[in-house]
């Protein structure tokens, strides 16, 4: 394995902290901008007289403007993203329970679009403009415009209701007390068609990627050169253009967990899946607002913790990178 | 910088950054664009779509917000998409839907266009630290997530049109800055920019008349896939129930059909068949043009 330039990887390291300070501040100024008093924003709205007296107190709201600032920065960066009172417990603890769910659906989505989406881009890219491209192409640009929510519910209209072989609601079946590997089976029937869902959005984005660097890396001197040294076009391909072509596929994957969190969200809510997703719509319809804020926190986070991560990988294969 | 910061602006763009930055600039795309069947086709979408907004609520058969037939009529002649759990007709939903949609879509562009045509043109020209500052600002507004980011501003601020368009506005220019700034600076030492230094054109004369005309086919690519986003976008967040109550919109009239699954497929069908071919039409057309555009000689 190469070393990894430190100075890369410092430099990398240093940009997290005002990426994470612009997140903090986007949160701090949304609260005070909303109309009303901002103590309802952060309590909630079903507490008590004694209640928004002591968040007052305890976020500094009686303070100026800066200091409150320092005291948020303070509170949010230990993790604390105060008190949830329609479940009764601080809001990191809602939050940290549904995580698990929601990193099974979109990590089970993830290995699927990557598994499928490679192996599509490289047959359109082998090819390009012929039948096979023009397929897959146009397949791609179509999940590319049709929204995660009517995908979802095609397919529970289509799959779990007409041919009944899927469960279309929850994470297990009601009343099951399954263990071991029937309670996982249970899981895997469960999670099938939220997951496929799911990766019919990131294979849109992946296949076109992965078929456009691939193009690029097809016309290099390096893969004419393999070519004429007698491997087989598809020898050349896997050998020696996949690997660079997928080199911005590592950074698409770690850019886009956005999109996933968000996706994952919606797909969530179609198929009752316990993860973040159901907690993001019973907020809203409870108005608890601690936990949409925790939620804000938490994916804008994960966000950059990806993106890191994703830049990290990059460097550690491609040695070209070096801090500028 | 990372690599990651300008490939991440292309995650969504793959096409327009497989041709490159193409200087095929001020030669005519039009024909090029429907010469292609998927041009046509994206162009024949957006027309239909439009023309629904347009003169949608005035040939649209029943008032979409009153009762007019039984609850969960199948589609019929007198409801040719059958009508919702109150009895009100899907069909003039959908169009009075389509002005919803494009509004909120054509009012988030105009914002994005304005903040990001004007800092990526003052920092690809001016550079040094104008060009620091604006760049360092353009990429923490890119880190917040635009999904969550909007949903919560709805949810403290309440829902309403301005409310939406102005919380996708906020996220949705970084990256028709960047793309301007980085063809800006391509352009900034070419001759006829040196020509109209040396003339002594001023600062928006500069920005008028010689930059910006040559970098519209990059803002018209841009923004026709930033508009496919946002549609979609808006969709799902009437879906959540976050869209303007006193409106009739395609992601609302889709969440309406979550209940009714089992009986009524033709309330879930409609919407999001309305919302899918709207922003394919809009992705055809934008890719037809950076195609188009790649084809006409500006790639090497």
């Amino acid at each position: 394995m190469r070393q990894v330039n430190s100075r890369f990887v410092a430099g990398r390291l240093l940009q997290v902290v005002p990426t994470v300070a612009a997140i903090l501040l986007t949160g701090f100024v949304l609260v005070h901008l909303a109309p009303g008093d901002p103590v309802l924003v952060l309590a909630g709205e079903h507490g008590d007289a004694a209640y928004y007296a002591f968040m007052r107190h305890r976020f500094g709201l009686d303070e100026s403007l800066p200091r409150q600032l320092i005291v948020w920065l303070g509170h949010i960066l230990r993790g604390d993203f105060g008190f949830s009172y329609v479940y009764g417990r601080a809001t990191s603890v809602v939050i940290l329970e549904r995580v698990p769910a929601t990193m099974l659906l979109t990590g089970s989505a993830l290995v699927i679009s990557l598994l499928v989406a490679i192996p599509l881009g490289a047959i359109a890219a082998t090819r390009p403009h012929g039948a096979r491209d023009i397929g897959i192409s146009a397949l791609a640009l179509g999940l590319y415009s049709t929204p995660a929510f009517w995908i979802g519910q095609l397919a529970i209209i289509g799959l779990a209701l007409g041919l009944g072989s899927f469960p279309v609601q929850g994470m297990t079946s009601a009343g099951s007390d399954a263990t071991g590997w029937s309670h996982s089976w249970d899981i895997v029937r469960h999670l099938m068609l939220p997951a496929l869902v799911l990766a019919s959005q990131e294979i849109a984005v992946l296949v076109r990627v992965t078929r456009s660097t691939l193009l690029d890396e097809l016309s290099r001197e390096h893969v004419r050169a393999a070519r004429a040294k007698g491997l087989t076009a598809l020898q050349a391909l896997v050998r020696h253009a996949l690997p660079r072509a997928l080199l911005p596929v590592v950074t698409i994957v770690g850019a886009r967990i956005g999109h996933l969190i968000a996706g994952a969200a919606v797909v969530e809510i179609i198929f009752g899946w316990p993860g973040m997703g159901r907690l993001l719509l019973g907020a809203l319809q409870s108005r608890d607002t601690p936990i949409l804020l925790g939620l804000f926190f938490v994916v804008s986070f994960t966000v950059v913790l990806a993106s890191l991560l994703a830049d990290l990988a990059y460097a550690a294969i491609d040695p070209r990178i070096r801090l500028r | 910088m990372p690599p990651s910061t300008r490939a991440s602006d292309f995650a969504e763009l793959a096409p327009a950054a497989e041709s490159g930055p193409p200087s095929g600039w001020r030669r005519p795309v039009r024909g090029l664009v429907l010469r292609r069947a998927s041009g046509r086709i994206g162009f024949v979408l957006v027309v239909l779509v439009v023309a629904m907004a347009i003169i949608g609520p005035t040939i649209a058969p029943h008032d979409p917000f009153v009762i007019s037939g039984g609850s969960l009529a199948p589609p019929s002649a007198a409801f040719p998409m059958g009508t919702d759990a109150l009895g009100r007709d899907v069909l003039s939903g959908l169009l009075y839907g389509a002005r919803t949609s494009l509004s909120i879509a054509s009012a988030v562009a105009l914002i994005a266009l304005a903040c990001g045509a004007t800092i990526g043109v003052l920092s690809g020209y001016r550079g040094g630290w104008t060009d620091n500052l604006l760049m360092r600002t353009t990429e923490l507004f890119q880190v917040i997530p635009r999904f969550f980011f909007v949903i919560i501003a709805i949810a403290l601020f309440g829902p309403g049109l301005s409310r939406m368009v102005l919380a996708l506005g906020l996220t949705s220019w970084p990256t028709l800055a960047r793309v301007v700034r980085g063809e800006v600076i391509a352009m900034r030492d070419l001759d006829f920019v040196r020509a109209a230094e040396a003339a002594g054109a001023t600062a928006s004369r500069m920005a008028w008349r010689q930059l910006l005309p040559n970098v519209t086919p990059s803002i018209v690519v841009v923004l026709g896939l930033l508009v496919g986003q946002v549609l979609l976008l808006e969709a799902t967040l009437g879906f959540l129930g976050l869209g303007d109550p006193g409106a009739i919109s395609w992601g609302t009239m889709a969440a309406q059909a979550q209940g009714f699954l089992r009986v009524a497929w033709w309330l879930a069908l409609f919407p999001g068949l309305a919302i899918t071919l709207t922003v394919l039409g809009v992705n055809l057309l934008a890719d037809a043009f950076s195609s188009a555009r790649a084809a006409d000689g500006g790639a090497p």
